[in-house]
């Protein structure tokens, strides 16, 4: 097999529009590189994103394990802040033991706090992978790439099958109960359109959403990484940026001062349809050993 | 331990390494399918196509009553395996968008494919033994159902496999080869109960083979899925896979006496039967386990990464 026909699947691609049939001359791949060091944790971008896509409420409730109410990405919810608070000890930039009062259940005493207490926040937001598995899976053609690069799901085609949900290696995409189908972030196809600037990324205080062509993003994201390290904050990581990775590299990247899995992110996500021509063999394998056994059962009598 | 980041503890009778989250969160989402729908959809797909393959046969075979019922068996439960898919649907109405194209990365798309003309073919043949209209059209179109059936038995299981879902993706390999087995079991079960005994030797030969295939293909799947099988092994997930076992046991054993005594025939039906639809949801559920708990997520990819990073060729600081 050549390196192209593999590239349908997984591996780097340089190029997702042009593999998904546009001309040539389509638009650059766009993207969102988030920097979450300067996040601020206001949530602008979540609310910026609700009222400009006309998302509905989708919860109220204060899920008391921090300023985070939101919880997560969902059907409604395509913008989401993470918080998480932890102690450091400034000099060799390690966790220290945090003996938060509340939920846990710590008994930990604040007066033995020790070390820089520091609040991690990031916003999330649908990665728009170069090899989407929700793409991939969609039986209906209503998720298809669009001349941006970016994944977007067509709602007037789409069945609410939720084949796309357990699909996603980042837990991005779901169904709206009240609505029966399948939503997600656009990075607002229609104002890319008018030449606009997703609203998250418009609204954003501090330019912790960066939004652009996906190749400068790249190189602005290696720029800050190395001023980060220069600046001493060693923890500093870019998460997504690789072309190589498991889902050929992510169309919204992030600069993380933690552990991706700390902010609830997979650490090592991969594309599920990598998989998929093992899977094929091993299920027409299957199948036909079934169906042999079945005329082997006639053998003999069996009258 | 700060409550947002550190999550190790939650059932010490396991053997879990530390591993650090969101609070607890999962990674990854929930497969929206609904019980009983999809596992319903799973168990009635696979003993229709096993059933569809055994009616061909039989069929050429001239053993007219074993044709009768696998025909039967196929139609309806091709026919409920539709219902059950498209009342699983966010939007019913909008099922025939499934046919809109054929995505072969898809293997819902290839899956609908081979339901919809499986399903009318086998409706075709069934209308026709029930009424004896166009028996010469009948044989070569059950050779036809045939033909799907055998995938009918196995692209359930890539469909759960094609998933971000631990429990389903890393056991992608055994998978379809535990839901075969559950199919012949399935419809060898079905066609012990309802075929008069001197017709039914060869269900009750599917009955003992699709058990034992469900029994090896089943711990096979088990020991290669390494941390996964917590999830397969433990829960609820855990007491129905322990229940199907017992229940193919009972199935086997049946159909073996089946030849001699009527009860024996039914108790094969019905434990075969209640054993290839517990497997399907022991395995759904199992999978919806390793959905919820972030574990299965981070703690298989950090050893990967891991692995990756220790291999010659590892990938730039990241």
């Amino acid at each position: 097999m050549s390196d192209d026909a593999l590239n349908r699947l997984s591996g780097p691609l340089a190029d997702p529009s042009r593999e998904a049939g546009y001309p040539a001359q389509h638009p650059p791949r766009v993207g969102f590189f988030t920097d979450t060091s300067v996040c601020i944790g206001c949530k602008a971008c979540e609310v910026a994103c609700k009222e400009w896509n006309l998302l509905p409420e989708d919860g109220l409730e204060l899920t008391g394990m921090s300023y985070d109410n939101t919880g997560g990405l969902g059907a409604s919810t395509w913008r989401h802040v993470a918080f998480v608070e932890q102690r450091i000890d400034p000099a060799s930039r390690a966790r220290v033991d945090l003996g938060m009062p509340g939920m846990g259940g710590s008994t930990v005493p604040e007066a033995e706090e020790s070390g820089e207490l520091r609040w991690l926040m990031s916003s999330d937001v649908c990665k728009h992978c170069t090899h989407a598995a929700c793409l991939d899976v969609c039986p209906t053609g209503a998720l298809f790439r669009s001349e941006h690069g970016t994944v977007v799901v067509q709602d007037e085609v789409c069945n609410g099958c939720g084949y796309c949900v357990p699909a996603c290696p980042y837990g991005v995409i779901d169904v709206r109960p009240s609505d029966g189908g399948a939503f997600k972030c656009t990075l607002c196809q229609d104002r890319l359109g008018e030449g606009l600037a997703p609203a998250c990324a418009t609204a954003c205080p501090t330019e912790s959403i960066q939004y652009g062509p996906l190749e400068e993003l790249r190189q602005r994201a290696q720029h800050r990484l190395e001023q980060l390290h220069e600046q001493g904050i060693s923890e500093a990581r870019l998460y997504g940026h690789e072309p190589d990775d498991g889902v050929g590299g992510d169309g919204a990247f992030f600069l993380l001062l933690d552990e991706p899995e700390v902010y609830g992110l997979p650490p090592d996500p991969v594309v599920t349809t990598r998989d998929l021509p093992t899977m094929a063999l091993c299920a027409a394998g299957a199948a036909v050993a079934a169906a042999a056994a079945v005329v082997g059962c006639f053998w003999g009598g069996g009258r | 331990m700060s409550p947002g980041d550190v999550e190790a503890t939650r059932r010490p009778s396991e053997d879990r390494p530390p591993f650090r989250s969101y609070y607890g969160r999962p990674v990854i989402k929930e497969p929206t399918w609904k019980v009983p729908d999809v596992p319903a959809y799973l168990y009635l797909g696979g003993t229709a196509g096993s059933s569809a393959v055994m009616a061909a046969v039989a069929g050429v075979r001239g053993q007219t009553r074993l044709r009768r019922v696998g025909r039967l068996c196929a139609a309806g439960g091709s026919a409920a395996s539709v219902l059950a898919l498209v009342h699983d649907l966010g939007r019913p109405a909008r099922f025939l968008n499934m046919l809109r194209v054929f995505k072969p990365t898809s293997p819902l798309s290839v899956g609908s494919w081979i339901l919809a003309p499986f399903s009318a073919v086998t409706t075709a043949v069934a209308a026709s033994e029930v009424t004896g209209i166009a028996p010469f059209l009948a044989r070569p179109a059950s050779v036809v159902g045939a033909v799907l059936g055998t995938g009918m038995t196995t692209y359930t299981a890539v469909l759960l496999a094609d998933t971000a879902v631990p429990g389903w993706h890393e056991v992608h390999r055994e998978l379809p080869f535990v839901f075969a087995s559950s199919a012949v079991l399935g419809a060898g079960a079905l066609a012990t109960a309802l075929t008069p005994r001197e017709q039914s030797l060869p269900a009750r030969r599917m009955t003992v083979l699709g058990a034992v295939g469900e029994l090896v293909s089943g711990s096979l799947m088990e020991r290669r899925a390494g941390r996964i099988s917590e999830a397969y092994r433990t829960g609820r997930a855990g007491n129905v896979l322990r229940a199907a076992r017992a229940l193919a046991v009972v199935a086997a054993g049946a159909a073996l006496r089946a030849g001699r005594g009527g009860t024996a025939a039914w108790l094969a039906g019905v434990c075969g039967t209640a054993a290839s639809a517990a497997t399907r949801y022991g395995v759904f559920e199992a999978g919806r386990t390793t959905a919820r708990d972030p574990y299965y997520t981070v703690v298989p990819q950090r050893e990967r990464a891991r692995r990756d990073e220790d291999s010659p060729d590892h990938r730039s600081e990241g």
